[in-house]
């Protein structure tokens, strides 16, 4: 089972922080192994999962999009449709859960699309704890609207303006308050990403999503589906469908990484396509830096995915084979965008439309009998703003 | 020995405390971090630690933030710093620490850094976020060729992880005094004296501390706990703020010589 004892998948993952924050993970590991498989936690867990984010999610046959790409049938696995709108709610009320058993009185939290940070402020307004979420000026601007939610949902949004002003630069930030003010604040990572234990703890909430789908599956299809596709930027809503699926040798699963502007113009943000081993924010992975091993700039249309690493066990599944990674650049994900609107009346998040634009590529060379699910890990309501100014609208 | 424990014994003699001021190397040149080097010698320094330039300085206040993004704007690389680091060896004997973030010398390579440091001339390493637990993969070159590596204890680390750090701890030890990043504090934390003592009940290496030690006072005042102290913002700051002054050299000078008076 993996990660080993000291948090390892591989040569990956880790613990690579400063000795301040080495207690306070420690502490965190012990209780997280305390809490798991803890009846009342789970009880407790699934309560919420069901009643208020509204689980389980429905898997859904798109059937107009699968005829207008001609082959395989395609299934969405619909975590659009959680409470705040994306799969992230699975693991903030998770983590606050425990939080809260941990006896933690405040909140912290990094969040680039936003989404991480709405499903915090969520949580932390339903439990009654301070929540500060950290943000990049950048993402600040191109996600207004979550911004103004994460403030109406009672949370203060402190602004970052270092390095890149984006996701990894909040990341910092967030490690820097931790480090500060460790004895009553619980710091809730977004993605599989972060020291050791999270990108394990992240996985294991986000797990919900593959348990259901493929019990969705059996139910409906009665076998398997031959290929499982989902978005990948540090990589939480693609671990949450692959992990469960990844015994089943003849499942096919496919990371799709944000290509930017193109792959060959160095502004993209796949890091496991065109990076290399490093080591960033606590972790051993697949890193966009340059020769001297500084981090680089990044670049999506999808604020979600412009982070310059991927999980250590990403990186673990690409080593060994069991995940496919592929990219698509913005435009395709544009493309992806409108076609999932106009076919299925379903406007996705611009993250998520990654994986619709690699299905737009794969499902018209299947055949008919073949199933493909693609994670809609999130709505596109937030994105107005951006799509309308990638397409010249103003609104 | 090395230096770095020649220059402990040598103060503990004669019963004197270890100043060791912290600047970031290639902020704002190469050129002037070398000037400076010179110029913290003159002034008092016992031993110089030279900061690593890093895209993500995770565990740094603004101050240093700052120092690395200069640095980094002349793209001044791991590579350029052991290249000073051998032009510095030239002309002195000082010990020379190199303060960093590990990715930078992952990339570089464990193996091929601590042969070049050692080269260099180099006499330790301390790496923010390499704790005990993930060190080895560098250890096992860095003891190789007789660097010291010099670890972080917080006021997190119960005394299980002290004994492990100092398990693989050499050259000293270096106290965070504050749960936070680096920068400028006004005041100190009123355990310090309490954590110093319990840390030098479980190991015999000196013990220097560091984060958040901005005037003489308070030096003064931690050195009487402590084997060493270290100051780092205080100094990057007064280097900001003369970016351009042809007095950035004096003004470092003559504060590094209040510190040194004030440590005795």
């Amino acid at each position: 089972m993996l990660p080993d004892k000291k948090g390892h998948f591989g040569i990956y993952g880790g613990r690579y922080v400063a000795e301040t924050l080495m207690p306070a993970l420690l502490e965190l590991e012990e209780s997280y192994y305390r809490y798991k498989d803890d009846r009342e936690f789970q009880q407790e867990l699934n309560y919420y999962l069901r009643e208020y984010v509204g689980r389980e999610t429905p898997l859904y046959l798109a059937e107009r999009l699968t005829r207008r790409l001609g082959g395989a049938n395609i299934y969405l696995k619909r975590e659009d449709l959680c409470h705040t709108g994306a799969h992230k709610i699975n693991n903030t009320l998770g983590q606050i859960i425990l939080a809260k058993k941990m006896g933690k009185t405040r909140i912290i939290a990094e969040t680039g699309a936003g989404q991480h940070g709405v499903a915090t402020a969520t949580v932390a307004a339903m439990f009654g704890l301070e929540c500060e979420i950290y943000m990049g000026v950048e993402d600040i601007k191109r996600q207004s609207l979550n911004v103004f939610r994460m403030k109406l949902l009672g949370a203060r949004v402190q602004p970052v303006s270092s390095g890149t002003n984006t996701l990894k630069d909040a990341m910092n930030e967030a490690m820097r308050d931790w480090v500060t003010n460790i004895y009553n604040t619980f710091y809730i990572i977004g993605s599989v990403a972060g020291p050791h234990p999270y990108p394990m703890m992240v996985r294991d909430f986000q797990s919900v999503i593959g348990k259901e789908t493929k019990r969705q599956i059996l139910e409906v299809e009665k076998r398997l589906p031959d290929h499982l596709i989902a978005c990948v930027g540090g990589g939480s809503n693609s671990m949450g469908l692959f992990y469960p699926f990844r015994d089943d040798k003849e499942v096919e699963m496919v990371g799709v990484e944000a290509a930017g502007f193109g792959i060959n113009t160095g502004k993209h943000a796949a890091s496991i396509l065109d990076g290399s081993v490093g080591v960033l924010h606590g972790s051993k992975t697949y890193l966009l830096q340059d020769e001297n091993g500084q981090i680089k700039h990044t670049h999506s249309i999808a604020a979600g995915l412009d982070y310059p690493g991927v999980g250590p066990e990403h990186s673990y599944f690409h080593d060994i084979g069991r995940v496919k990674y592929a990219s698509v650049t913005d435009k395709e994900a544009l493309d992806g965008f409108r076609l999932l609107s106009i076919t299925e009346g379903i406007i996705p998040a611009l993250e998520s439309a990654h994986a619709i634009a690699y299905t737009m590529k794969l499902a018209p060379k299947l055949d008919k009998e073949k199933v493909i699910i693609v994670n809609l890990s999130g709505r596109g309501d937030k994105d107005m703003n951006t799509v309308a100014e990638a397409l010249g609208v103003s609104l | 020995m090395n230096r770095i424990s020649k220059v402990f014994q040598r103060l503990s003699t004669n019963n004197e405390k270890a100043l060791i001021p912290y600047i970031t190397a290639g902020d704002p040149s190469l050129e002037l971090t070398k000037k400076l080097v010179f110029q913290l010698e003159k002034s008092g320094a016992d031993i110089i630690e030279l900061g690593i330039p890093f895209s993500d300085p995770m565990a740094d206040g603004p101050t240093i933030q700052r120092a690395s993004e200069r640095a980094l704007a002349n793209n001044v690389s791991l590579r350029d710093v052991l290249d000073l680091t051998s032009e510095i060896r030239m002309h002195t004997e000082i010990p020379i620490i190199l303060f960093g973030y590990y990715n930078p010398f992952f990339t570089y390579g464990a193996e091929k850094f601590s042969r070049d440091a050692k080269e260099a001339g180099v006499d330790g390493v301390l790496i923010v976020d390499l704790p005990p637990e993930e060190v080895d993969e560098l250890k096992v070159y860095v003891d190789k060729d007789s660097l010291d590596i010099i670890f972080l204890i917080a006021p997190t680390s119960n005394e299980e992880r002290i004994k492990l750090i100092t398990k693989k701890a050499s050259g000293f030890i270096y106290y965070v005094s504050v749960t936070g990043v680096t920068g400028a504090r006004t005041s100190l934390d009123n355990h310090i004296e309490e954590y110093v003592a319990k840390v030098k009940e479980l190991t015999d290496l000196p013990v220097g501390v560091g984060f958040g030690i901005s005037t003489p006072e308070q030096a003064r005042t931690v050195a009487i706990w402590a084997d060493g102290v270290i100051v780092g913002s205080a100094i990057v700051k007064i280097i900001e703020e003369n970016l351009n002054s042809p007095d950035m050299l004096t003004k470092v000078g003559q504060f590094v010589r209040r510190l040194k008076r004030g440590i005795g």
